[in-house]
């Protein structure tokens, strides 16, 4: 209950940093993906379940706040936590340079989706404009992002690991 | 693995159960859009003061950010301001007995101003859509404050969108440069008329894209566009920009043309939100 708390305020504070404060901080007008931090990082440090679970929270805060219809962002950021799940097995806590990968090519595939759903269909079809001008860009901050957001979410989940066995013992 | 052994359902039906929650979720939004609203409701009443409290720190990172940076070009841009204050205060001087003169002229010939003066309220931009892709954007002010779905959002003297969703305290807003928007729009030379489509390709050169330019139109570059007259959504005679870039399209019946907005979409922090809806006005009439 405990944890699962922790990760909604997780979720939410990355739901308004991205939305309110980040306004502010874009670097030629691209805000990072912060939500796909937690997603990933849980994903990867507690296994599929949380993965997913995290990712569906993030994924339906997005819906309900900025889409017309619920559900879409919801499946796509579950997936995502749920695919990133499988590498709980690789992953081991000190090493950072193997999240900011999964960040950065989850992002990718996260907007290459969004291109093919929400654009390509329309006929838009310059992909090579909008990789330079949306993707990459936004792939690389949100890697950067995740250089500092990463370690202080490993503290969190060893503070909560501490407690859970605390109280099991 | 732990998680496993502590819960009963394997992660792959959980995710199955949620998959369907989902795709269930997108059904009843398509189908009954009214029925999620409850849920938009609560939502928008509990984070949108989160997201004004975050915004108070975010102006202020911003602002201190952006001192670093300005503090040397402050002072001999405030020796230059000085300067072309006095020039425009005496300028100003002029303009009012100009202007004092043009009222009264207006009221002998009974003419309107030429902006139809629709009765506005201010509100501040609170937080922009997550995603890099659309530009929607959250304000401050909502059905509280008269404003429904439908109101046209303006900055200045120009067109910013149309509000598309409204909460007690919050309102969303659908820019013109959103690349699913398309305004109905006028020449104001000719009165010949066009649509404003929004597309994120052209938005970053900075232009908003026109098509469907009567070949024949008497329009040049440099022209103002406004909204038209027969548009079900925009109120008229709202400034959108100026044409630049007229082309003949390959049909060889139409133009097309780029506008260069007369807002700065880059950074809007307050808008206008006019309150009388376009419909309502249709009804009058």
């Amino acid at each position: 209950m405990r944890r699962f708390l922790i990760q909604l305020i997780i979720v939410l504070v990355c739901f308004l940093l991205q939305t309110a404060l980040f306004r502010y901080l874009d670097l030629a007008g691209i805000v990072p993906n912060l939500l796909l931090i937690p997603t990933v990082s849980f994903g990867m440090m507690r296994g599929r379940k949380e993965g997913m679970l995290v990712g569906f929270f993030s994924g339906l805060l997005l819906d309900i706040f900025f889409d017309t219809i619920i559900g879409p962002y919801a499946l796509l950021y579950m997936y995502l936590g749920y695919i990133n799940g499988f590498f709980h097995r690789v992953y081991y806590m000190e090493d950072i340079l193997l999240p900011m990968l999964m960040v950065g090519a989850n992002d990718l595939v996260y907007s290459l989706i969004i291109y093919i759903v929400t654009y390509l269909l329309r006929n838009r079809l310059d992909i090579g404009f909008y990789s330079v001008h949306v993707i990459l860009p936004e792939m690389i901050y949100t890697m950067i992002m995740t250089l500092i957001l990463y370690k202080p979410l490993v503290k969190i989940n060893q503070w909560l690991k501490r407690k859970e066995e605390g109280s099991e013992a | 693995m732990r998680f496993n052994s502590k819960n009963g359902i394997p992660p792959r039906y959980i995710l199955l159960i949620l998959t369907i929650v989902c795709l269930g979720l997108i059904g009843i939004s398509l189908a009954f859009e009214e029925v999620l609203t409850p849920l938009r409701y609560v939502t928008g009443v509990t984070i949108t003061p989160m997201q004004r409290g975050i915004n108070v720190i975010g102006e202020w990172v911003g602002d201190k950010l952006d001192m670093i940076t300005d503090i040397q070009h402050l002072q001999a841009e405030n020796e230059e301001l000085r300067q072309q204050l006095e020039a425009y205060q005496t300028e100003d001087r002029m303009q009012m007995a100009d202007a004092d003169e043009l009222n009264d002229l207006r009221e002998l010939y009974d003419l309107d101003s030429r902006y139809p003066s629709y009765e506005k309220i201010a509100a501040n931009v609170i937080s922009k859509d997550a995603g890099n892709w659309f530009d929607t954007f959250i304000i401050d002010k909502g059905s509280n404050s008269g404003i429904q779905v439908g109101s046209n959002v303006m900055a200045g003297n120009g067109l910013v969108g149309i509000v598309t969703e409204v909460g007690p305290n919050y309102a969303k807003v659908r820019a013109i440069i959103d690349d699913n928007s398309n305004v109905s729009a006028m020449f104001l030379t000719d009165s010949s008329l066009c649509n404003v489509v929004g597309d994120e390709k052209h938005m970053d050169e900075g232009y908003i894209r026109v098509e469907n330019i009567d070949k024949d139109a008497l329009v040049s570059e440099g022209d103002e566009l406004i909204t038209s007259g027969i548009s079900e959504n925009f109120m008229p005679g709202i400034t959108i920009g100026y044409v630049t870039n007229l082309t003949l399209d390959s049909n060889n019946l139409t133009m097309s043309a780029d506008v260069i907005p007369a807002v700065d979409f880059k950074h809007i922090q307050t808008v206008l939100v006019v309150l009388e809806l376009k419909q309502d006005l249709d009804e009058e009439e």
